[in-house]
């Protein structure tokens, strides 16, 4: 992490991570993901493959899905666009890094601030989502990511377990409104 | 009349309550699915009545001798419940008291729940004595069309006159004014297979398909599962229907894969096999609990939909049929087997099916008198143990404030009088077919049961089962729901099996048509909740409305709370015969959603007062509400518009101080809102030349250059700083209105008009925090920040010029030394999380040269000073020429918008142009709106000059300043014309200036 | 509605941006000696059929896909989902 004075603001503004629980559900804020965006070249694919195996030791994933390995995980968000997230104390300069793997086969973008990150856990987890959102979260299998309207804001959702481990990610200025929208859908369904 | 009071001796008058104890509910019968042993309080018209858990507030009402709930809409005539459901025309009450007052709710279906408040509508002082009764005596003239045609002039009366005291007088409920202080809500849900209505049918279907492993949503809009079977008296197998629909719902609660919602309803079947739901959450507490929402607004994701939504019962309309105690003989039926209530303790019956005939015995067998079955038909079986009289009809009643006896007709045409506090009327059964409509879907006649059955052209994805198809048996509504639900889910390749069904009655219900009763002189009510009568679809008929759309908008019939379940037929059957057609070829009105009625506040959801949309906050947002920061909501941002300090009283105050501020030494201001787009790519450079009406192409890497975006039709549509941070990387800006509009015109150049183009593009708004740094002493404050590897003297790092530094010890960030309000200026951008800690440290390196933090309304004073053009400039209507800038709109490439530039009528010599403005009295302040006219012209639209687009108090100079849009303004510089206002009726004289009021050779900028 | 993704299967048209008539895609050629004609015509003259049309959805609460969707303007029916990206090479457009 480099060296200077100034502080960082977690999204919703608070010096630890927010978390709300309840019965068989959590919502925990988390910033410590950073994140970059991977948008293949034209007609780089085949490098792109290439590149993306070495430097993240797996596949880029196909259209709505997300893949893990080590301290990475991607997940797909449009044509031959993905998302690299990777742990932010070790990665905060993670555009750099990401660029350096993949040299000229892929645009590389900082998106870690660009976003805020709940983790939903727990069984409860579908009955909030589904007054949150069009997904069928029900059924939605491990692996799974999907970008949707939540609280009229652009979001992903990622399943990470079937039915009880998902992260939502949306637009870091919108934070507390999006927040609220858990955590009034929360006390809505439990 | 008076010999009719005196009929079987009984002393009849009033109310049959006044006679009875109110609290001993009298009224109220053994068994039904209520809970006897429990008393729940609640108050109807101020007066505190008993009921018990599984009553609704009409069957409390009614256990408690209470007939009379309401007034009619338009002759404020007495009335009471027609049906014991959602399609009740009459029973509309005014529910709970202050802010959760809710109109126009119907008495069958709202929930008795301990402390219950009811209000009956309408009326005034009283409901039992109603000064506006005095319509009903006027009704010979208060026809259909009549305020159509009475109150067409003159013009000017409608909206002073006519419409207010019509609006008193007519009408229903009255809304409480005050804020709802419940929550909704909104969601989604998935399903195989959405089941709607829970009778025999869907609940056959439900065992069908949740046995099947399917994923199974059984929506019902009542409280209680079971439809019918729970208001009826017949077998199921060995036990009753109550008991196998309870046994059922028992075996699908433990389904896991199977969703009960009770108290819901689908309201409606949308495009592609969407449909949507309301749940009542909450509507029988009194108060939800803490969190929980009192309705939920459900859209419904189900690959198929099996509608099981039974049939409605039609009544007979005759002369006085709308007194309280006259009812649906079904309805008083299921009062009585459910429910456990009777409207009266001596029934007459009238009926022209076998259907009705059930309901004589099921009454006998309750102990309930049934004074006589009138039946229409001459022929079929004769109901012992009462007196059954054919081919009779019922050609009057009699009762102030509720029935006290009837006048029948005999088949020999004598007239016989009989008293009765209750009427049970059967006209037969019509097939709920609402749903089956919503998408254009038209029903067709099924002359068996003399109704119409859903037509062949369904909702997509949606089949139809039980009595909603015309098949009105018990038998058939299970074997179809089964069958239903089998076939609906062998199209989705799930093989189910019937479930085996337990025997049940499959007796035809013999209807014999019958739609109004001809006999008597006054008036026979269809449509009880419009106050339609025989007469009416008569008059209309007389004057041309023939079409059912034409008789529906000329008498209301059909319209309102209710949508005419109950009385569309009638008003059909009447219009057919008037016009010597057959039903079928009169046709029926169109369904539409909602099938019952939704309150604004469900459609609303959570986007209600704060949360009626998102709240993006800027990164320097704590920092500024500390400061007590005023905000400004811009879009769904809010920025900070001004920093009021200790001492200033008016926002001018402030404005003026961060703008001298600025201009004198250095202001700090947070521009993370403008749209950041990161283009790159090994087209990029190209990508922008053809998206900007100016040249991109030979951009040097660290450097900015200002862009005109054009929208094909040559008008601006944004503009902006593109900075090239690498050759094939830039950072494009849009301005903070359009930021999304730009990123989507973006992607469709770059998807459609040009797929090749080597061209990424991604949104990094959110991703850094920015802020402009701007005045004389804003490079002095920026060295304090920026680390001392970073040469940023005006040398090494010119106007237009950009990179990628560090600052604070060693944080990634990026400069561009770009200007909005005319001073040197820099943007500088660091990662969002560390936007709040830069604030704090710039404002801290800022003290030396009592610097300010400046809201946007500064930033709009420096930027109308300096004449640059923003939102007000750039509306839609403008082109690069008018904004002076036709000069960029490069003709050697081909770009967006810049063909169509060229058009003739948008490159005149008199075109609009933009020039600055100042008062020819400097104390006078400008309106932005207002249009120029030449002095001494009358100031008509034909003289318009153009318009003022943006002012502003300038403190550097003293004086209002404008900008605006002139005819060849570029001209006239040191005219003199008029700002006209014409909504003020005021007028300014101002001179023609440049528009660039500060600094016009841009010294400050390279300084 | 719901619009069948050719990438992410079925979504509600709530996602969605609609855009118009599929012909936005043919942008005409700026060096055409009647350049201005033929860019009026692409940008005002439009078929208003009432029957199948294939209009351009723009997937921005998804992947941000331009799709062509070709939709019955009476029953609403959608018969076929397209890539644009595809459309436009289709129709000769590449860079």
């Amino acid at each position: 992490m480099p060296d200077h004075s100034l502080a960082p603001l977690l999204p919703l503004g608070g010096a630890t991570p927010r978390r709300d629980t309840f019965a068989g559900l959590t919502i925990t804020e988390n910033p410590d993901v950073a994140i970059a965006s991977v948008a293949c070249r034209m007609g780089r694919d085949a490098d792109l493959a290439k590149a993306a195996a070495a430097l993240f030791g797996t596949a880029l994933p196909v259209p709505g899905q997300m893949v893990a390995k080590g301290d990475w995980a991607l997940f797909w968000t449009g044509p031959g666009q993905w998302m690299a997230t990777a742990p932010f104390a070790t990665h905060e300069d993670i555009s750099r890094i990401v660029k350096a793997g993949l040299g000229d086969t892929a645009s590389v973008t900082e998106q870690t601030d660009a976003w805020v990150r709940f983790d939903i856990d727990g069984a409860r987890a579908p009955d909030m989502f589904e007054r949150l959102c069009i997904l069928d979260t029900r059924r939605m299998a491990a692996g799974s990511a999907n970008r949707t309207m939540i609280e009229h804001l652009g979001t992903f959702v990622l399943c990470h377990r079937a039915g009880e481990a998902f992260s939502v990610l949306g637009p870091r200025s919108a934070a507390a409104s999006l927040h609220h929208a858990h955590v009034a859908a929360a006390k809505s369904a439990i | 009349m008076n010999q009719m009071n005196r009929i079987n001796g009984q002393p009849l008058g009033g109310t049959e309550a006044t006679g009875a104890p109110r609290s001993g509910q009298a009224n109220r019968l053994s068994g039904g699915q209520i809970d006897h042993a429990k008393t729940l309080n609640f108050r109807f018209d101020g007066k505190t009545f008993q009921g018990h858990p599984g009553d609704t507030l009409a069957s409390a009402l009614l256990a408690n001798g209470v007939r009379l709930m309401g007034r009619s809409f338009k002759y404020h005539r007495p009335r009471g419940p027609l049906t014991s459901g959602s399609e009740e025309p009459n029973a509309l009450v005014e529910l709970r008291s202050g802010a959760r007052q809710e109109p126009n709710t119907r008495a069958t279906v709202a929930e008795l729940f301990d402390g219950l408040e009811a209000m009956s509508q309408n009326r005034w002082p009283s409901l039992s004595f109603d000064a506006l009764a005095i319509n009903d005596r006027l009704s010979t003239f208060l026809t259909a069309g009549f305020y159509y045609k009475t109150f067409m002039w003159p013009k000017a009366f409608w909206e002073k006159l006519y419409e207010p005291i019509i609006r008193r007088a007519a009408g229903l409920g009255s809304l409480s004014m005050e804020t709802d202080p419940d929550l909704y809500d909104k969601g989604f849900l998935h399903a195989d297979l959405l089941i709607v209505g829970s009778g025999p049918a869907g609940l056959a279907a439900a065992l069908t398909a949740g046995r099947a492993g399917a994923q199974v949503i059984l929506a019902e809009e009542d409280f209680l599962f079971g439809g019918r079977l729970i208001a009826e008296t017949y077998r199921l197998g060995s036990g009753s229907g109550a008991d196998w629909a309870a046994a059922a719902i028992a075996e699908l609660a433990a389904m896991p894969n199977v969703r009960l919602m009770p108290r819901t309803t689908v309201i409606g079947a949308f495009d592609h096999g969407i449909t949507g739901a309301v749940e009542r959450v909450s509507d029988h507490l009194a108060v939800p609990a803490a969190g929980k929402p009192r309705q939920i607004l459900w859209r419904i994701y189900a690959k198929r939909t099996l509608l099981c939504a039974g049939a409605i019962e039609r009544p007979i309309p005759f002369e006085n049929n709308d007194r309280p105690g006259i009812l649906l003989a079904g309805a008083i039926r299921a009062y009585a087997n459910r429910w456990a209530a009777t409207p009266g303790k001596t029934v007459a019956i009238f009926t022209n099916n076998d259907d009705g005939l059930r309901t004589a015995t099921d009454l006998i067998d309750k102990g309930v008198s049934v004074a006589a079955v009138i039946d229409t038909r001459p022929e079929g079986k004769t109901l012992a143990g009462t007196t059954h009289l054919k081919g009779a009809t019922v050609i009057d009643s009699a009762g102030r404030l509720g029935l006290t006896g009837i006048t029948v007709r005999l088949g020999t045409g004598e007239t016989r009088q009989i008293a009765c506090t209750a009427l049970g009327v059967s006209g037969g059964w019509n097939p709920n077919v609402h749903l089956t409509c919503h998408q254009r879907g038209r029903p067709v006649w099924d002359a068996k049961i003399a109704a119409f059955v859903p037509g062949a052209d369904l909702p997509p994805s949606m089949s139809v089962a039980g009595a909603a198809t015309g098949d009105l048996t018990t038998s058939g509504a299970l074997a179809s729901g089964a069958a239903g639900a089998v076939a609906a889910l062998d199209a989705l390749g799930i093989t189910a099996r019937a479930a085996e069904l337990p025997e049940a009655e499959d007796a035809p219900v013999n209807v014999t048509p019958f739609w109004y009763v001809k006999h008597g002189k006054g008036r026979a009510w269809i449509d009880q909740q419009n106050d339609v009568t025989v007469k009416d679809v008569k008059l209309a008929h007389q004057e041309g409305y023939r079409s059912v759309e034409h008789l529906k908008r000329y008498t209301t019939l059909g319209m309102a709370t209710d949508q005419g379940k109950t009385s569309n037929m009638a008003g059909l059957a009447v219009m057919a015969e008037l016009t010597s057609k057959s039903i079928p070829a009169t046709g029926t009105t169109i369904f539409r959603p909602p099938y019952t009625p939704v309150p604004i506040a469900t459609f609303a959801g959570r986007s209600a007062g704060k949360d009626f949309r998102p709240v993006r906050q800027t990164p320097s947002h704590k920092w500024a509400a500390e400061q007590g920061a005023v905000f400004v909501e811009v879009g769904m941002w809010k920025r900070a518009q001004w920093f009021p300090r200790q001492g200033e009283t008016h926002w001018r105050q402030s404005v003026d101080r961060e703008v001298l501020a600025t201009r004198n030494s250095v202001g700090i201001c947070d521009v993370t809102t403008l749209g950041k787009i990161d283009v790159q790519g090994t087209d990029a450079a190209e990508f922008l030349n053809r998206v900007y009406a100016n040249p991109f192409a030979k951009l040097a890497v660290g450097k900015v250059r200002y862009g005109l975006m054009l929208r094909e039709d040559g008008m601006a549509m944004d503009d902006g700083t593109t900075a090239r941070l690498a050759e094939d990387h830039f950072v494009t800006t849009t301005t903070t209105a359009n930021a999304v509009g730009v990123y989507r015109h973006m992607e469709f150049c770059r998807q459609c008009l040009w797929p090749d183009l080597d061209v990424q593009i991604i949104s990094t708004t959110e991703a850094w925090a920015q802020f402009s740094v701007a005045g004389p002493n804003a490079r002095k404050l920026l060295q304090k920040i920026v680390d001392p590897g970073h040469d940023i003297s005006n040398e090494a790092f010119p106007y237009m010029g950009c990179g990628e530094i560090t600052v604070c010890g060693g944080l990634r960030a990026r400069l561009f030394r770009i200007s909005f309000s005319g001073e040197l200026a820099y943007e500088i951008a660091v990662p969002t999380r560390y936007g709040d800690g830069l604030i704090r440290a710039m404002v801290e390196a800022g003290k030396q040269y009592d610097s300010v933090v400046y809201g946007t309304e500064a930033l709009g004073v420096m930027r109308i000073e300096k004449g640059h053009a923003a939102g007000n400039e750039l509306n839609g209507t403008t082109t690069a020429r008018n904004l002076g800038m036709a000069g960029m709109v490069s003709k050697k490439k081909d770009a967006i918008g810049s063909t169509l530039s060229e058009r003739e009528g948008l490159n005149r010599d008199d075109v609009l142009a933009l020039v600055g403005f100042r008062p020819v009295d400097r104390s006078r302040p400008l309106v932005a709106g207002s249009h120029f006219i030449n002095v001494g012209a009358e100031a008509t639209a034909a003289n318009d000059q153009g318009y003022m687009t943006s002012v502003a108090f300038s403190p550097n100079l003293g004086h209002s300043v404008g900008l605006g849009f002139l005819k060849s303004g570029g001209a006239r510089k040191g005219e003199t014309l008029r700002a006209v206002n014409p909504l003020n009726n005021e007028e300014v004289e101002v001179e023609v200036v440049s528009a660039h009021f500060i600094d016009p050779e841009g010294d400050r900028l390279r300084a | 509605m719901i619009i069948n993704h050719p990438l992410l299967g079925p979504r509600d048209s709530q996602e969605f941006i609609y855009l118009g008539d599929a012909n936005l895609i043919e942008r005409p050629d700026w060096q055409a000696a009647n350049a201005v004609e033929t860019f009026h015509d692409y940008l005002y003259l439009r078929d208003n059929p009432a029957g199948e049309h294939r209009e351009l959805w723009y997937h921005e609460q998804g992947d941000r896909s331009w799709l062509v969707v070709t939709r019955n303007t009476v029953t609403h029916e959608i018969s076929k989902v397209e890539l644009a990206r595809d459309v436009a090479r289709s129709k000769g457009r590449s860079k």
